[in-house]
Order: C-alpha cells, then sequence, then structure tokens
C-alpha cells in the first residue's frame, strides 16, 4: 500500500494517534496503554502483514521518552515507524513486543543498557553492553567526567 | 676397519671385534650401547630441527610465500634460533595441576617414539634394534604415546586441554588398528615380521608393485590412517589452533611444548619411514626382478640416499595433506576409521591370504 | 528496580559443562564471548556476550558534525567501511534535499561494489582458515590485496576510507581508475574458479556444511536476518532491489537467493555475490559520466528539525541511518541499524545440537565483524 492508503487503513483502526508529518514513510505516534496491541494488530492482519522489524530504539527528548520502531512487510513493501511516548521521565516503562517480533528482545535490551527504560514482560531484562553500575550513557544528564569530553 | 657406503654390517662388526679386544664382553656392550644412545640423540635432535624447517618452507610454497629465509644460510638455522627461544622461555607451573603427571607426560612421549626410532632399518647394517618381531614391536610402542597425551590433558586441570585429550586419546587409539591391519597385509606377503626380513624379501621389487592392488589399498590406508596417528593434517582436531587454543599441550611451555612439537615431527618421520621400508623397499634399490642391467644401474645409489628419498617423498605428501585440506570433525574422524577404514582393511587382508596361497603375486 | 520485570535466569544449570570461548579466541574474529554448556561435545546452549568493543559511537556522534561522524562510521562494519559512509552522507543530503551529481553516484556505487568483493574475500579466507585449511587465508589475501592497491591508489588509505562526504566525494578518482578496475576484474574472473575447487568442491568441507546450522525463513524474518545469511534462506532483503539508491536501479544484477539455509546455502551465495558484484562493475566502469565531484555545499551543514532513515546494503547486512535532528550541525540523536547486530542473536538458536567445531563452522558462515555489533 502506498502511504496514503496505509494512512487511511491506520485512521479506521486507531483513536487517540497522532500522525506527525514525514515525507519518506508514514509515522505514527500511538499512546502506551495500546501500544502492544496495535504492533499485534500490524504484524496480523492480512493487508499490511507488517513482519520484519528493522530498528527499535529510543530517543530522549528532555521530559519525556519515546520508543521508535520502524517496521516493514516483506510481502506488501510498506514501511511504518511506529512511535510511543513514555512521559514518566524518572522511570520510564513500555510494553515488549518481542513475542510479536523476536529481534525486538536484543533491541530492547540495548535500549535498556542505554536508557533506562524497562519493558514489561521482556523474557531477559539484562543490560547488554555495559556494567551494571554504568548509569545510562545516552540520557541527556548523563555525565561522566572521566569518560566524556565535552566541547 | 673397512667403511663400505653400500653395506655397513663390515664396520659395525670390526668396531664390535675391536671393542671386544680391548675391554671385557660386559663393557665393550655397555660402550656400545653408550655410542648408539649418543648417536640415536644426535640423529634424532637433527632430524627434528630439519624437518620443522623443511614443513615451514613446504607450506610457504604451497600458500604462495616464502618460508624462513633469514636466520642462516637460506633460513636453515631458524629451528635452531626457535629452539634457543624456547629453551630460555619460563616454565610457567599450573596451580591445582597434578605436578608429578604434568611434568612426565612429555617424557612419556618422548620415549615412545625413541623406542619406535631404534627399530627403524636406515641402512644395510645400519639396524639399531633387529627383533624377529620387529613391525609387531614398532607398532606396540609407537602406541605407547598416547598415554603421554591423556596424561597431559587430565593433569593440566583445565577444560580446553581435557576436550583436546580426550578427542585425541579416541582418535589414537581407533586408528592404531588400521595401522597396524594394513601393515600386516605385508607381514602375509612377505611371511616374517623381521623389518631386514621385508626388506630382503624386497630385492627383487618393491610390494607396492609386486603385491598390486591389495597392496596399494594397503599403503592408501596406512597413509591414512598414519596421518591420524601423529595427529597430523586433517585430523588435527586435538591440536587445532582455531577451535581450542593448542588442545591438549595449552598450559606447556618452554621446553615441554618443545617436547612435544619435536615428538610429533619425528612421529611423522618414524611413520614415513615405516611406510617407506614396509611398502617401497626401505633402503632397497628399486629392481624388477632379479639380475639385470637396469638393477645393476640402480645399485649405484647408495641404500642410504634410496632410504631418506623414500621416506622424503612420505613426509611430503603428508605435509601436502595438511597445507590443503580442511579439518575433520570428531566424529567423522571417527566413523572413517570405523565404518570405513576397518572393514576395508579386513577384507583386504582377507584377499591377501588368498593370493598368497594361491600365489598370484609377482 | 527490577522487581516488578519477569526475569528469566537464561544460565545453564550447575552442573553444566560450561567452557568459555573468548573474548580472546582466534576464530571469532573480534572480542566476542561464547559461554557454551557441553554435554559430550554436543552444545547443549550458546549465549553470546557483546560489549568487549563497545565505543560509545552514537554518544560521540551527538557531539561531532555530520562531516565528522562519517569518520566514526568507517569504525563499526570495518570491511564494509566504504558503504558505512555512503548511508550516512544519503541521508543528509536526503534531509537536505539536494542533488548529487550523476558522477558521485556512479563512483560511490563502484566502489561500494569493489568493498563488497574486497569483505567477501577477507570472508572466505577467514572460512577456510577456521576450517583448519589455513591455505585459503593466503590465496584470498593475495587477491584482495588487487583491490586494496586501487583504494590506496585512488584515496590513500585501504581499509577505513571516510572518501564520502556529504554532497559528494572529497576529491576526484585519479585518471587510471577505469583502467586499474578493469585489470582487477580480469584478474579476478580467473582466480574465482581456483576458489571453488580449493573449498567449494572438497568432500571434507561439504561434509562439515551441509545441513549445519539450519536457518528457516521464518526465523531469518523473525530475528532480523539480513544480508547474505538472510538470502540463503529465501529471505529477499537485498536493499538494492527494495529500495535503490545510488546507480543501482540502473544496472542488472540478480539477488541471489537459496532455499536451503544451511552454511553451505550461506557459502555459495557469498560466491556467486562476487561473481554478480564483477557483472555490476563491468557495467559501470566505461560510463562514468564527466562533472563535478561534489556538490555546493555550505560551509557548516545543518539539517532541518525532523527525522530522516536511510537504509543500505553492506557485506553484511542492512544498514539503517536513523538522525534526529532539531536544527543544530550535531545530530540530536542517531542511531545505526547494524546488520551484525541482528545477525549474531541467531547463533544461539543455530548451534544447538551441534559440535562445537560447527559452532565454529556457523559463526564463519555468518560473517560477524564484531565492532559493528557492540559500535
Amino acid at each position: 500500500m502506498d502511504n496514503s492508503t496505509l494512512r487511511q487503513r491506520l485512521e479506521e483502526l486507531t483513536v487517540n494517534a497522532v500522525y506527525p508529518v514525514n515525507k519518506q514513510y508514514t509515522e505514527i505516534i500511538i499512546p502506551a496503554e495500546s501500544y502492544h496491541e496495535f504492533c499485534s494488530l500490524l504484524k496480523n492482519s492480512q493487508d499490511m502483514l507488517f513482519d520484519y522489524l528493522i530498528s527499535l530504539t529510543a530517543v530522549d527528548w528532555k521530559d519525556h521518552f519515546m520508543i521508535v520502531c520502524h517496521i516493514t512487510s516483506t510481502i506488501h513493501r510498506h514501511t511504518i515507524i511506529v512511535k510511543t511516548q513514555l512521559s514518566d521521565y524518572g522511570d520510564p516503562v513500555a510494553d515488549t513486543v518481542s513475542d510479536i517480533w523476536r529481534t525486538a528482545e536484543f533491541h530492547e535490551r540495548e535500549v535498556f543498557d542505554l536508557f533506562g527504560i524497562r519493558f514489561r514482560h521482556h523474557p531477559d531484562m539484562r543490560r547488554l553492553f555495559l556494567e551494571d553500575d554504568f548509569g545510562f550513557p545516552l540520557r541527556k544528564d548523563f555525565t561522566d567526567e572521566s569518560r566524556m569530553i565535552v566541547k | 676397519m673397512a667403511f663400505n657406503i653400500y653395506d655397513f654390517t663390515e664396520f659395525t662388526r670390526s668396531i664390535d671385534t675391536g671393542l671386544k679386544n680391548s675391554m671385557s664382553s660386559g663393557w665393550a656392550m655397555f660402550v656400545e650401547y653408550a655410542i648408539i644412545g649418543v648417536i640415536f640423540l644426535l640423529v634424532y635432535a637433527v632430524l627434528g630441527l630439519f624437518l620443522v624447517y623443511a614443513e615451514r618452507r613446504v607450506c610457504a610454497f604451497i600458500q604462495n610465500r616464502l618460508g624462513p629465509n633469514r636466520v642462516g644460510p637460506g633460513g636453515i638455522l631458524q629451528t635452531v634460533a626457535d629452539l634457543i627461544k624456547l629453551l630460555m622461555k619460563e616454565l610457567i607451573p599450573i596451580r591445582n595441576a597434578d605436578k608429578l603427571l604434568f611434568n612426565i607426560a612429555p617424557f612419556i612421549v618422548i620415549i615412545a617414539s625413541f623406542m619406535a626410532i631404534a627399530a627403524i632399518p636406515f641402512a644395510k647394517g645400519l639396524h639399531a634394534i633387529d627383533f624377529n618381531i620387529g613391525v609387531f614391536y614398532v607398532i606396540a610402542v609407537s602406541s605407547l604415546g598416547v598415554v603421554g597425551i591423556l596424561l597431559a590433558g587430565w593433569s593440566s586441570n583445565s577444560k580446553y586441554s581435557l576436550i583436546g585429550s580426550m578427542r585425541s586419546g579416541a582418535q589414537i587409539i581407533s586408528y592404531e588398528l588400521s595401522v597396524g591391519l594394513s601393515l600386516l597385509t605385508i607381514v602375509v606377503f612377505s611371511g616374517t615380521m623381521q623389518l631386514s626380513g621385508i626388506i630382503e624379501s624386497q630385492a627383487n621389487g618393491w610390494w607396492i608393485f609386486k603385491g598390486h592392488i591389495p597392496a596399494a589399498v594397503a599403503f592408501l590406508v596406512f597413509l591414512i590412517a598414519s596421518t591420524a596417528e601423529t595427529n597430523r593434517g586433517p585430523f588435527d582436531l586435538a591440536e587445532a589452533e582455531s577451535e581450542l587454543t593448542a588442545g591438549f599441550h595449552t598450559e606447556y611451555s618452554g621446553i615441554r611444548f618443545a617436547f612435544f612439537f619435536l615428538a610429533e615431527y619425528m612421529n611423522m618421520f618414524i611413520v614415513a619411514s615405516i611406510a617407506a621400508t614396509v611398502f617401497l623397499g626401505g633402503w632397497m634399490p628399486l629392481h624388477f626382478g632379479t639380475g639385470n642391467a637396469f638393477n645393476h644401474v640402480m645399485d649405484y645409489i647408495p641404500p642410504l640416499v634410496w632410504f631418506a628419498g623414500k621416506t622424503a617423498f612420505v613426509v611430503l605428501i603428508m605435509m601436502w595433506f595438511k597445507w590443503t585440506f580442511p579439518r575433520l570433525r570428531i566424529d567423522q574422524l571417527l566413523t572413517l576409521e570405523w565404518k570405513y577404514l576397518l572393514p576395508v582393511n579386513l577384507v583386504n587382508i582377507v584377499i591377501v591370504a588368498f593370493l598368497v596361497l594361491m600365489g598370484w603375486h609377482f | 528496580m527490577q522487581e516488578e520485570i519477569v526475569k528469566n535466569v537464561i544460565l545453564g544449570e550447575e552442573d553444566d559443562y560450561v567452557i568459555n570461548m573468548g573474548p580472546q579466541h582466534p576464530s571469532t574474529h573480534g572480542v566476542l564471548r561464547f559461554e557454551v554448556s557441553l554435554q559430550g561435545e554436543t552444545i547443549k546452549k550458546v549465549i553470546p556476550y557483546c560489549g568487549y568493543i563497545h565505543r560509545g559511537i552514537e554518544k560521540m556522534c551527538e557531539r561531532d558534525t555530520y562531516p565528522q561522524i562519517i569518520h566514526l562510521t568507517d569504525r563499526m562494519d570495518y570491511l564494509s567501511a566504504h558503504i558505512n559512509n555512503e548511508a550516512v552522507c544519503l541521508c543528509v543530503e536526503k534531509a537536505l534535499e539536494i542533488e548529487i551529481p550523476e558522477r558521485v553516484s556512479y563512483i560511490r556505487t563502484i566502489l561500494d561494489e569493489l568493498n563488497r568483493i574486497a569483505s567477501h574475500q577477507l570472508w572466505w579466507c577467514a572460512m577456510g582458515m577456521d576450517m583448519g585449511a589455513l591455505t585459503t587465508f593466503f590465496y584470498g589475501l593475495r587477491d584482495r590485496e588487487k583491490i586494496l592497491d586501487i583504494f590506496e591508489e585512488s584515496f590513500g588509505s585501504r581499509l577505513l576510507h571516510s572518501f564520502n562526504t556529504p554532497g559528494g566525494l572529497m576529491h576526484d578518482v585519479h585518471p587510471g581508475f577505469q583502467k586499474r578496475i578493469k585489470e582487477f576484474i580480469s584478474y579476478f574472473r580467473r582466480k574465482l574458479p581456483e576458489y571453488d575447487q580449493l573449498l567449494t568442491d572438497n568432500v571434507i568441507f561439504k561434509e562439515r556444511s551441509v545441513g549445519i546450522g539450519v536457518l528457516s525463513r521464518e526465523d531469518a524474518i523473525q530475528y532480523g536476518v539480513t544480508g547474505p545469511s538472510g538470502r540463503a534462506s529465501s529471505f529477499s532483503c537485498d536493499v538494492r532491489k527494495i529500495e535503490p539508491y545510488g546507480v543501482y536501479d540502473r544496472v542488472n544484477f540478480n539477488e541471489i537467493l537459496r532455499t536451503e539455509g544451511d552454511t553451505m546455502a550461506r557459502y555459495k551465495v557469498r560466491i556467486s555475490e562476487m561473481e554478480e558484484s564483477m557483472k555490476i562493475l563491468e557495467q559501470l566502469v566505461d560510463n562514468i559520466p564527466a562533472g563535478d565531484f561534489t556538490a555546493k555545499m555550505k560551509a557548516v551543514i545543518r539539517l532541518p528539525a525532523g527525522e530522516f532513515f536511510q537504509r543500505v546494503e553492506t557485506a553484511r547486512g542492512e544498514l539503517g541511518v536513523y538522525i534526529v535532528s532539531d536544527g543544530n550541525k550535531t545530530p540530536y540523536r542517531i542511531k545505526f541499524r547494524s546488520p551484525n547486530f541482528s545477525n549474531l542473536f541467531i547463533i544461539s538458536k543455530l548451534a544447538i545440537g551441534f559440535k562445537i567445531a560447527d559452532l565454529v563452522a556457523i559463526s564463519g558462515s555468518l560473517d560477524l565483524v564484531i565492532p559493528d555489533i557492540d559500535r
């Protein structure tokens, strides 16, 4: 489906979703409560069939976090960007999508390692690269005099 | 003292009588043992050095590069330099390792290979131990080496070493069967286990030609099985660098590692010389039939040169194997032996026995 | 903090025989640790531990300007350095909506394909060496030197190029560039059958790779295994065909797909890809249009506020570059979706039930470059 048809289909399926402007792909921001359900809908409904998760990451916007997933379909060859906003800046928690796309298990571990965002129902919530007492380096308020050179 | 390059028996007998004339019989024996021991030590060491250098050069040639060519003229002294380096290394003691077993394991491996090299006929008359059960003796004694390998892996108190030595132990014990059985075919042909007797029986042609197909099959099986016996070539899983970081001799350093290393190369030499002796005629020149002009021409080349040439040929084949083929996995290795080589060997022996009864060999 | 999350301990039971492969190990191609639980020689469980070479590239990019980021991308998957550079350049050029000259696209694509061949040559070397055929290491490197000579003549460095810059190239290629590439193609065409004779048709090699580590298509899509490893399981994931960039939409080449999904299939896909890359090179090398080697760019590059995503096909799979910009001269957040990160974790599934020797073969056939996993 091309972007406009996809947009219409998504508007039928969801309420409370925001559609930011993006020239390349369709982008949708889903509220955190319906994030997991929406993702399984994307994977399982026959006309969309988003089965390949390209990347799952997070962005720190200083008062909230945004989880960003780029997903594509190997059958229909369309791409979508799904975002969800985590407003609790002190202790952000999101739903896991590793039961929908297995590769998310490791992307979410990396997000936990670098940002400190925990994922509910994740099969193995451990840090991936860094030691347990390192802190969360990709947060904007991370400072470490011994390791960072700030220009 | 008559020094005849074609027949050393006169030379050795004259030394023997000379010693017996100048001291009592017991002392003469003792001096003879000492002389032979020293000579063999020297031969062992020098041959080992040369073989390591040859392997590095052959390997480099196959891999499209030069080998060692700096130390000494053409790089000949490279192994001497390596040996000096190894001698100067620290012998790192392993905590929690079984000290007695850890220390004697390299010695067991070297002793086994020394005992085997004593029985090899280098030329007519240059034969240190000439038992009437020569072939049997060599097979029995070279299988003592596996004890050293198992001890080395066990006493190192390291998981890698243990896995490596268990693999190696299983491999060597399996392939001993094939080695023994393939040598047995020639024993059936020649009717004697004495190595000098086997060589004498090849005076009218080497067994690999006289015994035609079964001897050729036995030669191939012997080549494969002996490459596996010595942990070489495509069967070097026990010390595979890319998997277990040196296997059973991971924890050894300095001179102890040098022992394992040297023993591996000398085992290759021993196995190649047994192949040359039993299948290719040992020091016997290439004869076809008896008493013709071709044989006289072949007789001009000294037997020592024949022996060295044949052994070098087999050693070269074994080196070629190693640098061309990928490695077999342990279960494929054992499958090869038990399911393929052993049945082939057994059938071959039956065929050979039948041939000898019917007289259908040359 | 961990109490509410369900945490399954993945580590094995107490009486498992656990050995450690790595982080320093001759065959893990980088610093990677495998914790292998064995039963005899059979693998019960493999857990990869990465992070030994985590350098914080994404954090460093947040303080560097866009031309400076290019030099950091070299060091991720260093065997496809040029393609990594191109990914960031394309993303920046797409964000700024500038038109780059044709000549730049042609040269970038030619260097991409040369880089792909060089990377596959090094993979072949290492694969043979891991299996024990030590000679293949030297034969592959001997042929790779020809490509590295071309790189050195063109822009001075053999491995880490940094030749791309947002807007075009750093400087133009030298006049003998096309002749050198044609010489290389005719040389390598004669040598590629040697690779088949030495390794592909060898009985021992076939015994050790056919049927080992079978990856099904569903697993490949679920775990995001792209590149030749995914295509060997008939997962059609070649970004050069799906979202063409450069001049890939104007050349004729096949996407190599195989159905078996075992180690031998992954091996054969890469060998065939070398042949396809040479076909692409032949079509492009004579037709480089004349023109500028860079578009006109401002001295300081500021991306407009917004988010931009670009996918390219490196030698190992799909690299995704995601840039979040807030209008400054440094990105607000940059994320590299690296192919090796997704390819690594499939090993835990593929190696179960095989022997240790097969683990080495499987990780060799997946062709992992560890700095790309850790970034």
